[in-house]
């Protein structure tokens, strides 16, 4: 009978420290970077608002890996090896998506084998260009050009020009200390559009800004690279 | 070895042959702890213990006891479940997310996917044993089987306010195992309009089998069909109208999500009808609950009432002291300087937001003056003159500053400040300063707050009052409050009416009915037709049926919660202009603090002066995005059903 007992508690070893090798697999490790992009310059989001999903192809079940645009734009995702669809879900971002003829996003085949940097070519209904945020006399001006880039039948109009300033780098609509505002029926130059704002009263010698545009019927704002401005 | 071998074979072979002789009988036992259904459905009273579970599954937004967290065991406690859309500030240290978040994640309010259809299932089990059952009276089958039809459109309903179009599942589904696969079991979505059509079709089909008795409250009646229906085809028709005009976007090209917009004056017709036939009486005899001579205690004991004076709850949410079924919202709400349990109190504070909002008493909208136009501040004599002149409503649904409940008073005030606008305070009421000039130590602050921070008294300034049990022991966590959660009431039917009706074009009806209302919290200048706008509309509901969980289902029908909880944050500015507006924004909670003005020997020393402040805890502010107006449908679900459609915009 001990022998019995002794002999089974091998086996149950065994049997443990075999599944500690067969069962358990490595992290993933191959790293998914990238941007948007148009035409070589880069689209700037809101933080946390642009998802972007992944399917990972014969992989049981059907759900997506789920992230968000950083503020630049970017992308970054550890994956493991194989193979990918990257999308962007239908009505999210400031830009067109290709789609399927049914409807749904079309997506961008990945392969993952190893690090790979994946720049994501997209349309964005307007560019903000030569973005110029300077600081003097307790305000922030912005001078820039809004370049609708998108004229077909999917053109869309400006509803408003933002001018966002923040205490830390995260600058948007909802992250925020002061903000002005033009109307898009109000600009009467696209190439030449002016925001001036008041800057609080603050403890620190400088503030973040930068200059959003929100296209009418798009929920996410387009944005001019971010700026920090001293006074 | 061979002994006994030998000997248990001898004994197995005695057990099996023994058992041969009663085998029927032996393996035909009834099971004592389960009633099978054939038996169930032969006794009334046995088919009601049934129903009675089936009630109790049922779904609300706002509830009183507790809320299910999907895809949990756990629940949020009823106080909760009141608590965000900047209509109030949460004051507890564990919810503190609700102001300090900016929006909301697309899972938010979906409904427990497999528990909702497991409900489903049971309800058209019932549905399905009730009609086939027959030793039942034929009065007791049809009034059963129409109670389990209306639970079952009533939950659609909820489902169809969260989720959209929902696969509409109207008999159990049983998987044949012979077969293998389960794809005759997967269901598409239906149209979001067919789920409508399908409650509203269900309440015509019931009505005349539900008791048109106003005091059947807590099961359904004919009249809590009726009001189900003109809710549902009310929502369906500014779902059409005017997603359409404003989020055209938050459609699927199948319908799943979005109707039509040709549609949406044939749902505010079926609205007003159905809202008629309460009104006219043909339901039973409902009016609005006109008792006591006081407007504002009238209105708070609409809630509290549980008798037959109470004509005007249709279908409720029941609770029994001492019963076992209480809910603890009169525990986490009664204020703190008197609350029954030492440490849990005063959680919801109704926010200035939702203060200011209520009229002057000649029907116009102003911000509560704290400052003259010169911004020097206005001296009050009483701490509540500066809510007087005001919508009755106000005082039923808020406790105010020296409100009485119970037999305690309401003690909030921030502090004393001085000419030069220095302020003595300290961060609780039993720390005790010397004032100015003085050396004895006194109470400087409320012993209900407002201190930032410190949880369980008001931070906003505000109590609720709504729901909250003046009973002697409601507060204690051991016996609990039996007030009940009011889900349909006659003034709500009256504003469907209303509503419908100005929708339709008539707005000399629309008035009519509005007025009823406002005459009742005191609003006695009739609205002329002509002054009835869609800002009014939308401006009496957010009054009338605060705390009612309305908000997210109003504002996400007429479309506006984007705009409304649009994340960017609320300036003072922002928050006393534009009051009545359909449009504001409400994205923060703002408080209301009292000061006592210290200036001895001056005219003004002793009067009162007050603040619009924002809790400092309020960091975060509401962002509605276009993902949120349906909640989202988890990959589980869509692995296991790929006929699913996801929802737009996520």
């Amino acid at each position: 009978m001990k022998t019995t007992s002794y002999f089974s508690l091998i086996v149950l070893l065994a049997a443990f420290s075999a599944c500690s090798k067969k069962d358990n697999y490595d992290p993933p490790q191959s790293k998914l970077t990238g941007a948007l992009m148009y035409k070589g310059d880069s689209i700037y989001l809101e933080y946390n608002r642009v998802p972007y999903q992944l399917y990972q192809y014969g992989y049981g079940k059907l759900g997506p890996i789920e992230q968000t645009f950083t503020q630049s734009g970017t992308i970054n995702s550890l994956l493991f090896n194989g193979d990918y669809k990257f999308i962007v879900p239908n009505g999210q971002g400031p830009f067109l998506w290709p789609k399927t003829g049914a409807g749904s996003p079309d997506s961008v085949n990945i392969t993952m084998n190893g690090n790979q940097n994946l720049n994501i070519e997209v349309t964005p209904y307007y560019m903000i260009r030569n973005a110029q945020i300077t600081g003097s006399g307790g305000s922030v001006s912005a001078n820039f050009k809004a370049e609708k880039i998108i004229t077909d039948a999917n053109a869309k109009d400006i509803d408003n020009v933002v001018l966002y300033i923040n205490k830390t780098g995260f600058v948007s609509g909802a992250n925020n200390i002061a903000q002005a505002a033009v109307a898009g029926a109000d600009i009467t130059d696209l190439n030449n559009i002016n925001l001036s704002v008041a800057i609080p009263t603050l403890t620190q010698k400088y503030v973040f800004a930068r200059v959003g545009l929100k296209i009418a019927g798009i929920e996410d704002m387009i944005f001019s690279p971010l700026v920090q401005v001293s006074f | 070895m061979k002994k006994y071998i030998s000997i248990i074979s001898l004994a197995l072979i005695v057990v099996i042959t023994g058992c041969s002789k009663t085998d029927d009988e032996f393996l035909d036992i009834p099971p004592t702890s389960v009633i099978p259904a054939d038996v169930a459905f032969t006794d009334p009273a046995l088919v009601l213990a049934i129903l009675g579970d089936l009630y109790n599954r049922q779904l609300d937004f706002s509830a009183l006891d507790n809320r299910p967290i999907p895809g949990t065991d756990n629940t949020d406690p009823g106080w909760l479940t009141f608590g965000d859309f900047s209509e109030s500030f949460p004051s507890d240290a564990g919810s503190y997310y609700l102001v300090q978040r900016t929006g909301w994640g697309y899972n938010e309010w979906q409904v427990d996917w497999f528990k909702s259809y497991a409900y489903i299932k049971d309800l058209n089990l019932f549905i399905q044993r009730d009609s086939a059952a027959t030793e039942l009276t034929d009065a007791d089958k049809k009034r059963f089987l129409a109670e389990g039809r209306f639970l079952r459109a009533n939950f659609y309903f909820e489902m169809v306010k969260r989720m959209g179009g929902v696969p509409l599942v109207l008999q159990p589904l049983i998987y044949d195992i012979g077969k293998g696969n389960v794809s005759d079991l997967q269901y598409p979505r239906a149209k979001e309009s067919d789920i409508y059509d399908f409650v509203i079709s269900e309440a015509e089909a019931i009505k005349n089998d539900l008791p048109a008795d106003v005091n059947e409250k807590s099961r359904a009646s004919k009249a809590a069909a009726l009001a189900m229906e003109s809710r549902a085809a009310l929502y369906a028709g500014s779902i059409a109208k005017y997603g359409a005009s404003r989020t055209p976007q938050v459609t699927l090209p199948g319908g799943e999500v979005g109707i039509d917009a040709s549609k949406a004056n044939g749902y505010y017709q079926t609205a007003l009808k159905a809202a008629q036939e309460i009104i006219n009486g043909s339901a039973g005899n409902y009016k609005l609950y006109e008792v006591l001579p006081n407007l504002s205690d009238n209105f708070a004991a609409l809630f509290l009432d549980k008798t037959s004076v109470n004509q005007e709850s249709i279908f409720i949410e029941d609770f029994k002291a001492n019963g076992g079924k209480t809910h603890g919202f009169t525990t986490n709400d009664q204020p703190f300087s008197f609350s029954d349990e030492g440490d849990d109190a005063g959680r919801l504070n109704p926010s200035l937001n939702l203060v200011e909002s209520f009229e002057k008493l000649d029907n116009t909208y102003a911000p509560l003056p704290t400052t003259d136009a010169n911004g020097n501040f206005i001296y009050y004599n009483n701490i509540q003159d500066i809510f007087s002149g005001r919508d009755a409503r106000l005082a039923g649904t808020v406790l105010l500053p020296e409100a009485v409940f119970k037999t305690g008073v309401v003690d909030i005030w921030a502090g004393y400040i001085q000419p030069d606008g220095t302020i003595t305070t300290s961060d609780n009421a039993v720390n005790q300063k010397p004032l100015p000039g003085t050396t004895t130590p006194v109470q400087v602050v409320g012993k209900d707050g407002p201190v930032n921070g410190l949880a369980l008294r008001s931070q906003s300034g505000f109590y609720i009052r709504k729901w909250l049990d003046p009973t002697v022991g409601s507060g204690r966590r051991g016996r609990g409050s039996d007030v009940a959660f009011i889900r349909y009431r006659y003034a709500e039917v009256l504003l469907n009416a209303a509503e419908a009706s100005f929708e339709l074009g008539d707005n000399a009806t629309s008035a009519l009915y509005m007025n009823q209302v406002r005459k009742r919290a005191g609003l006695t200048t009739p609205l002329e037709a002509g002054e009835i706008t869609f800002d009014r509309i939308v401006h009496e509901r957010r009054v009338e049926l605060a705390f009612e969980g309305h908000t997210l289902y109003d504002m996400k029908r007429w479309r506006l919660a984007n705009t409304v909880w649009n994340g960017s944050p609320m300036s003072k500015a922002d928050l006393v202009s534009n009051i009545g507006s359909a449009t504001k924004k409400n994205t923060q909670p703002w408080g209301l603090w009292p000061y006592k003005f210290y200036d001895p020997g001056g005219v003004n020393n002793g009067k009162w002066i007050f603040k619009e402040t924002l809790p400092s805890v309020v960091t975060g502010s509401n962002l509605f995005q276009l993902g949120n107006y349906y909640s989202r449908i988890n990959d589980d679900v869509i692995a296991a059903n790929p006929k699913i459609v996801r929802q737009p915009n996520q």
